[in-house]
Order: structure tokens, then C-alpha cells, then sequence
């Protein structure tokens, strides 16, 4: 019995090493009060790939990443237990938890267009970090905005309020602001809740692409999204991580746990 | 299908009863205002003229203008909002985007609630003792306006709070996510947003520094003044206490005058009102969410 357990860390050990580890989750606990989110979840992000964490409502997942920059800070009596490592630093130890929140890009569930101009919107991030040059400015708001499909769109009106798009284009906003910080890892919050099947679709397309420049962590409501784009995924349930596995053994059904199965066929959710 | 029931018949009923009725009290609102204007304008629109407007009273105050009250109220406004708008709006921002929930920033905002409670004649008081006695000032525009800066202060941190409050908590935490600190995200996001509604508390406070008599009569305001004042630590006439002056303490004062200084006060009161209006449709016509 012994033995077959080491055989399998053996193998899941092989293919770790195929990709260094971005992220390195050991052991996190998130407790609101004493009222835990989260307890004891231990998994791994690689570069390069998507990760998916799929799960129903109150699994923890927004809490999860909420952990990962530090936005624990903001949140009164929410507490982080255990440790997090990006890229081999420790996420708890870091002095300068901006420059960390910077290489981490988020977009939420509801999209977020801030009050400003559509250009003003992509070019804050670069702005905050210090970057003053229009003409680079410039070049990252139209980069930012052709990656996130968004450009063809708005590119003759730069100059209105990025807040009065429309909810797609607003979520396609939020992506292309994530981007403009060149980040290192970009967490994705169930962006699809809010926006229409094609833009969706379209969205699924960019991050496609964009793996090979990030590390995405997809957490999603749609398993049928997490089996489009995740390479791995994890399953979240009531606080607890189930079960972490390559997509398309966990879809083909080759799971440790049955809730894991049951989840994926939708016999809960 | 579509037959009107007796509850139905019931509903429409009242619902234009309560219709009207919400709009009669709306209406009911707007007469005293209509009524204060029409009767200052009616009786004190004949005393207005350039001559009124720029130049002393004579006469033992019955006759002449009333250029040194206009001259000291523009200055006690001034001083007062150049003291209380910078320190009320930190308060504001401080109370709204920093303060921890915990019993000191209750305790602080039970003190703003208190202090806008406390009546006007125990600041009076109050600025005597603390201002023109014990820090020296003497009875002079610089007590004066700290006394008024303090009595309203509440007004511009409330109102300051509130819009601070009202701009959605989402775009803090987009901003924080990227790595902006708090500060970056109040001056790009949070502020931009919020100074319409800053914007109010000031023009609020405008209304009430401008009208106060009780504070300013023992701090710095005096009854008849030769000269007008050249600094903050000269005494100076001012409209409010003027118009006091003229209705009720000289003898012979034509029935006019009293009216007319009303209405340069109220004048001068609804001028800075509806520039900062107009300046405040102007920005929100900039800023929508």
C-alpha cells in the first residue's frame, strides 16, 4: 500500500519537473474570524500553464487567491495561515507586497472599468510603477488592448469613460489593464459571469495565447471551461482542496474521489 | 384578461392619494423659501444700489452703505474655509480609506457627531476662551474665523465621508491589485470621484460660516468699525452681525435698510452657491460611473 503511494508521487514528481513551480502553496489555511474558508490546501502553480480550480459557491476559491497577493491586508479579520512562495520568495515575508501585487494581474468576476478614460484605465498600472513617457504609454495601451481583443472596438475613442462600456467590453478592459503590468501571473476570478457567450469565447481564445508569456490560474464556475483551457485543475469543495489533477484525467474520469466525478458529470454543483 | 379588480381599483386609488400627497409636503418646502425671498426682495430691493453695496455706513449706521460688513464676511469665510476644508477633508479621507474599525475611529467619529451638535453660542464661548484669551489673538478676524472654522468643520468631514464612501469599494480594490498603494489609489481613483460630493459640504459650509453671528460677536466681529481691516489679526464689522445690529440694537434705522442687508447677505450666499454648483455639474459631467 505503502509502496503504490510513493509510486504515484514518484510519477506526479517526473512530471513536475518538466516545468519549473511559479507559485508553491504549502499548507494555507484562510480563516474569516474563526470561521475557516479554506483549510490546508498544499498545491503548486507551474509556469506556463493554466491552472484551473473549479468548485461550487463557498469553496474558498476567491479566498484562495485573495491569499496569493496579499489582498488579505485589505480584508478585516481575514487571516492567512501557512505558506506561500512565488517564484521562490515568500509571499509572507515580502517587504515591498506592491511590487508583488504587480507582477500578479487580476480580473474579477464582475467586470470593473474604472472611471477614467479607456486609455487612462490601461495605462495606470505603467503609471503607477513610475513610467511617465507618452509615447510608451502609448504602445502598451495598444498592445494591452489588441491582446485582450478589445482595440478594433475602442481605438477611435480612447478618450471616453472606460466605465460606460459595455459589460464585455468592460471585462475585455479589466483583462487589458491586468496585462498592462506585464505580469507574471494573471488570476482569473469567474470572469466569464457577466459577459455574453461570444466574448467569452473570445476571451478563452486570449488566454490561450498568452500562456506562453504567463501563468494563468483560472478559477471558474463552468467546468466545461476548466476542460477548455486548464492543463490542470484542481477541485475545491466546502474549504477543502479534493483533488488536483491533469484536466484530461480528470474529465476522463480517472479521479481519487468520487465527489471529484460527480462534480465534473454535474450530479452536484 | 385584463379586468380591473376591486383590489386593483383600491391600489390605483392610492397610489395617486399618495402621489399627491408626497408632492403637496414638496411643494409645502419650497413656500417658505419663495415667501423669505419675495419679502426680502420686495422690501429691501429698493436699498440696493452701488453706492449701498460700496460704501461705509453713516449717520450712526441709519444711513450709507455696507461695504466694511460685505469686506469682513468675505475675509471671516475665507480664513474659516481656508482652515477648516484642508483639515476636515485629511479627517475625511483619513476616517474613510484609512481608519481602522476599532474604538479610537468610533470615538472619533462620536466626537464629530457631537461637535456638530454643539450650539453655536457655546463655540462663541468657546472661541473666547480658547482663541482670543489663551493663544492671544484678541477679538480679531483670525479668532473669528477659527471659531467658525471649528463649528463647521463637522459639516465638511460628514459630508466629505459620505462621498468618499459613495465611490465603490471595486475600483479600490482593481487599484490595489495593482500594486498601488493606498495613497496612489485615493489621489487617481478615489478623490477624482468623491470631490463633487466634497464639493457640497464646502458649499454647506460656505452657507452657514457666512450667516453665523453668535460665534464671530465675541471673537472678532464688532459693531461699527471706521476702517476696513488689514489683516487677520484686525477686528472687522461683518454682515450677520450687522444685520443684528441694524434690526434690533440701533434706534432709527430706516424700515428698508434691515431688508436690504438680508438680502446681500443671502445674495452673497446663493452666488457662491451656484458657482460651486455649476463647478460641480461641470466635473461630474467629467467623472460617471
Amino acid at each position: 500500500m505503502v509502496s503504490t503511494t510513493e509510486a504515484i508521487i514518484d510519477t506526479s514528481d517526473r512530471q513536475m519537473n518538466e516545468a519549473p513551480v511559479k507559485l508553491d502553496v504549502r499548507d494555507v489555511s484562510i480563516y474569516y474570524g474563526d470561521d475557516p474558508a479554506i483549510e490546508n490546501v498544499t498545491l503548486d502553480v507551474r509556469e506556463h500553464e493554466i491552472f484551473g480550480i473549479i468548485g461550487p459557491a463557498n469553496a474558498g476559491k476567491t479566498s484562495f487567491l485573495k491569499a496569493i497577493n496579499r489582498m488579505d491586508m485589505f480584508t478585516s479579520n481575514m487571516k492567512v495561515k501557512g505558506d506561500i512562495y512565488f517564484g521562490g520568495y515568500d509571499i509572507r515575508k515580502a517587504r515591498n507586497i506592491y511590487a508583488l501585487r504587480s507582477r500578479i494581474g487580476v480580473v474579477f468576476p464582475l467586470p470593473v472599468g474604472l472611471p477614467m478614460t479607456i486609455y487612462d484605465n490601461v495605462a495606470l498600472a505603467p503609471q503607477l510603477s513610475g513610467l511617465k513617457e507618452k509615447a510608451e504609454l502609448d504602445v502598451i495601451v495598444e498592445r494591452c488592448l489588441t491582446r485582450a481583443a478589445l482595440w478594433d472596438e475602442v481605438k477611435d475613442r480612447l478618450d471616453s469613460l472606460g466605465s460606460l462600456l459595455s459589460g464585455g467590453q468592460q471585462q475585455r478592459l479589466t483583462i487589458a489593464r491586468a496585462l498592462s503590468q506585464s505580469p507574471e501571473v494573471l488570476m482569473l476570478d469567474e470572469f466569464s459571469i457577466a459577459v455574453d457567450p461570444v466574448t467569452t469565447m473570445r476571451i478563452e481564445d486570449v488566454l490561450k495565447e498568452l500562456k506562453s508569456e504567463m501563468t494563468i490560474i483560472l478559477v471558474t464556475n463552468l467546468v466545461q471551461q476548466a476542460r477548455r483551457l486548464a492543463d490542470r485543475t484542481a477541485f475545491f469543495l466546502d474549504g477543502e482542496c479534493v483533488e488536483i489533477g491533469e484536466t484530461e484525467e480528470l474529465f476522463a474520469g480517472n479521479v481519487k474521489q468520487q465527489k471529484t466525478l460527480d462534480y465534473i458529470q454535474g450530479k452536484f454543483g | 384578461m385584463f379586468k380591473t379588480s376591486e383590489i386593483n381599483k383600491r391600489n390605483q386609488k392610492n397610489e395617486k392619494l399618495f402621489q399627491l400627497l408626497f408632492m403637496v409636503m414638496t411643494l409645502l418646502l419650497i413656500l417658505p423659501v419663495a415667501i423669505i425671498l419675495g419679502m426680502l426682495v420686495y422690501k429691501g430691493g429698493s436699498v440696493i444700489s452701488v453706492d449701498f453695496l460700496f460704501s461705509s455706513p453713516t449717520d450712526g449706521m441709519t444711513a450709507g452703505g455696507i461695504f466694511p460688513a460685505i469686506f469682513g464676511t468675505i475675509w471671516l469665510v475665507s480664513v474659516a474655509l481656508l482652515v477648516s476644508v484642508p483639515i476636515g477633508v485629511a479627517a475625511a479621507i483619513y476616517l474613510s480609506e484609512y481608519a481602522p474599525d476599532n474604538w479610537l475611529t468610533r470615538l472619533i467619529n462620536l466626537a464629530i457627531i457631537n461637535l456638530a451638535g454643539v450650539p453655536s453660542i457655546v463655540h462663541a464661548l468657546f472661541g473666547v476662551g480658547a482663541f482670543v484669551i489663551f493663544f492671544g489673538m484678541g477679538t480679531s478676524i483670525l479668532a473669528a474665523s477659527l471659531t467658525l472654522a471649528i463649528m463647521t468643520m463637522p459639516v465638511v468631514i460628514v459630508a466629505s465621508r459620505e462621498s468618499l464612501q459613495a465611490v465603490p469599494q471595486a475600483f479600490r480594490v482593481a487599484c490595489w491589485n495593482m500594486g498601488a498603494t493606498r495613497w496612489q489609489t485615493i489621489r487617481r481613483v478615489v478623490l477624482p470621484n468623491a470631490v463633487s460630493g466634497i464639493l457640497t459640504g464646502v458649499i454647506l459650509e460656505v452657507s452657514r460660516t457666512a450667516g453665523e453671528t453668535a460665534p464671530i460677536m465675541f471673537t472678532g466681529a464688532v459693531f461699527f468699525l471706521p476702517f476696513l481691516p488689514q489683516g487677520v489679526f484686525d477686528q472687522t464689522m461683518a454682515l450677520s452681525l450687522h444685520l443684528f445690529v441694524v434690526s434690533t440694537q440701533v434706534p432709527g434705522v430706516p424700515e428698508n435698510l434691515p431688508y436690504g442687508v438680508a438680502l446681500v447677505l443671502i445674495g452673497m450666499v446663493l452666488i457662491m452657491n451656484s458657482l460651486s454648483i455649476a463647478f460641480r455639474m461641470h466635473l461630474r459631467g467629467k467623472k460617471k460611473w
